[in-house]
């Protein structure tokens, strides 16, 4: 009887959580919905002009993903915790910062992913030109990493917690500041038709940074959610 | 381990599972604090909860195939074998939100039975069982001890388990 290696369990948890995903889509499509619907209300509540738009599109882009990835959190632990499989993993004698990261990845492959590849026709819409919308899709691929990061910790925290939403947003919103600072302006740069090298390059850093330390931070607080 | 409701049968349980911290003491295995080395302590039980830990959402034989698959290489063919022994092998395809307490339990059993550990740490096993399942069930404890291993069970009467008498701790309410 051999044991599993750390690595082949990581990949029965980032399967298993995708093929979940999979089984109850319309919750993991939610997000998406939210995203794309709070997008397009900015040019129905501002004014249909695109050229107006485009002055204020990296900031709605960056604050509707942002609040998306928040919606999409709430579903990250709970349902583990409430049918009692998250105990199983807790005692599976696996490092449980590495289920948390593989469980992280698998939530921003179901809910972050999505939401990068629909950018470029929601950014097209509220007028961002053809040339930057790879920047818009490289920015918010690495954003929505570090909100998935930084969320998965707030929701590991708040699992306990009957109404844990509104403290969930509380916790993670102020974390997610920096991400959104550089992120909107990567694209505000590209728009203006200068290089966004910079602030990509510093949310890269933020991802990297928030990856390598947010798992055992999770873990963490997922052992405290359990006593 | 026997004691009326709320005597802390399950809060002992999970405090030896490690997932609660004693107020005072520690818990040692051969000498060794448990917590020293979480991960190989629960590497070296498995424990069945008061819920059963399956996924609505999964078949039977994946929730086994995941759950067990965590701690050891499983075959599909271990899994249906386990499957079997509890009298459940049809419900290998069904998804769990489709099978009744007991049969839930019978999988949950299954899995503690694939664990491969020596110690079974067991919050009364019997819930939800049938009067088959029962039997089952103290069949797959009786080998698992046959085979050298030990079990920790918490119930309201001391399980009858064939060719075995088990050693009784008594809490107080």
């Amino acid at each position: 009887m051999s044991r599993t290696t750390t690595l082949s369990a990581a990949l029965l948890v980032y399967r298993r959580d995708l093929l979940l995903a999979q089984r109850h889509w319309g919750q993991v499509a939610q997000p998406l919905v939210f995203f794309v619907m709070v997008a397009t209300l900015f040019p129905l509540a501002l004014s249909p002009e695109l050229s107006e738009l485009r002055r204020i599109a990296s900031g709605v882009l960056w604050v509707a993903a942002l609040l998306a990835s928040l919606l999409g959190l709430e579903l990250l632990f709970r349902s583990d915790h409430a049918d009692g499989t998250l105990e199983q993993m807790l005692l599976s004698g696996q490092p449980l910062s590495v289920l948390a990261l593989a469980k992280g990845f698998a939530h921003w492959t179901a809910c972050g992913l999505p939401l990068v590849l629909f950018s470029p026709f929601v950014a097209g819409a509220i007028g961002v030109p053809l040339d930057s919308l790879g920047t818009v899709m490289v920015s918010l691929a690495l954003g929505t990493g570090i909100l998935s990061a930084i969320g998965a910790i707030g929701s590991a925290l708040t699992l306990g917690l009957r109404r844990g939403s509104l403290l969930l947003g509380l916790l993670v919103l102020p974390l997610a500041m920096p991400a959104l600072i550089f992120g909107a302006r990567a694209i505000d740069l590209s728009i203006q038709g200068d290089s966004a090298r910079g602030p990509l390059l510093l949310l890269a850093a933020m991802l990297v940074l928030a990856v390598t330390l947010a798992p055992p931070a999770i873990a963490a607080a997922l052992r405290i959610s359990a006593e | 381990m026997l004691g009326p409701n709320g005597s802390g049968k399950t809060t002992l349980l999970r405090v030896i599972a490690g997932l609660l911290l004693p107020e005072a003491g520690q818990v040692a295995c051969n000498g060794r604090d448990t917590r020293a080395d979480r991960d190989a302590w629960s590497a070296a039980f498995s424990y069945l909860a008061h819920s059963d830990g399956l996924k609505p959402e999964l078949t039977a034989g994946e929730n086994l195939a995941f759950e067990v698959g965590l701690r050891r290489r499983v075959s599909q063919a271990e899994v249906d074998g386990a499957l079997g022994d509890l009298g459940i092998a049809h419900a290998r395809n069904q998804l769990v939100a489709t099978l009744s307490a007991g049969q839930c339990r019978r999988v949950a059993f299954a899995r503690i039975m694939l664990s491969g550990a020596p110690l079974w740490i067991l919050d009364e096993p019997y819930t939800n069982l049938d009067r088959d399942g029962s039997v089952f069930a103290s069949a797959i404890i009786g080998r698992h001890l046959d085979a050298g291993g030990t079990a920790l069970i918490a119930a309201h009467q001391p399980p009858a388990i064939p060719g075995h008498r088990p050693r009784n701790l008594e809490l107080a309410a």
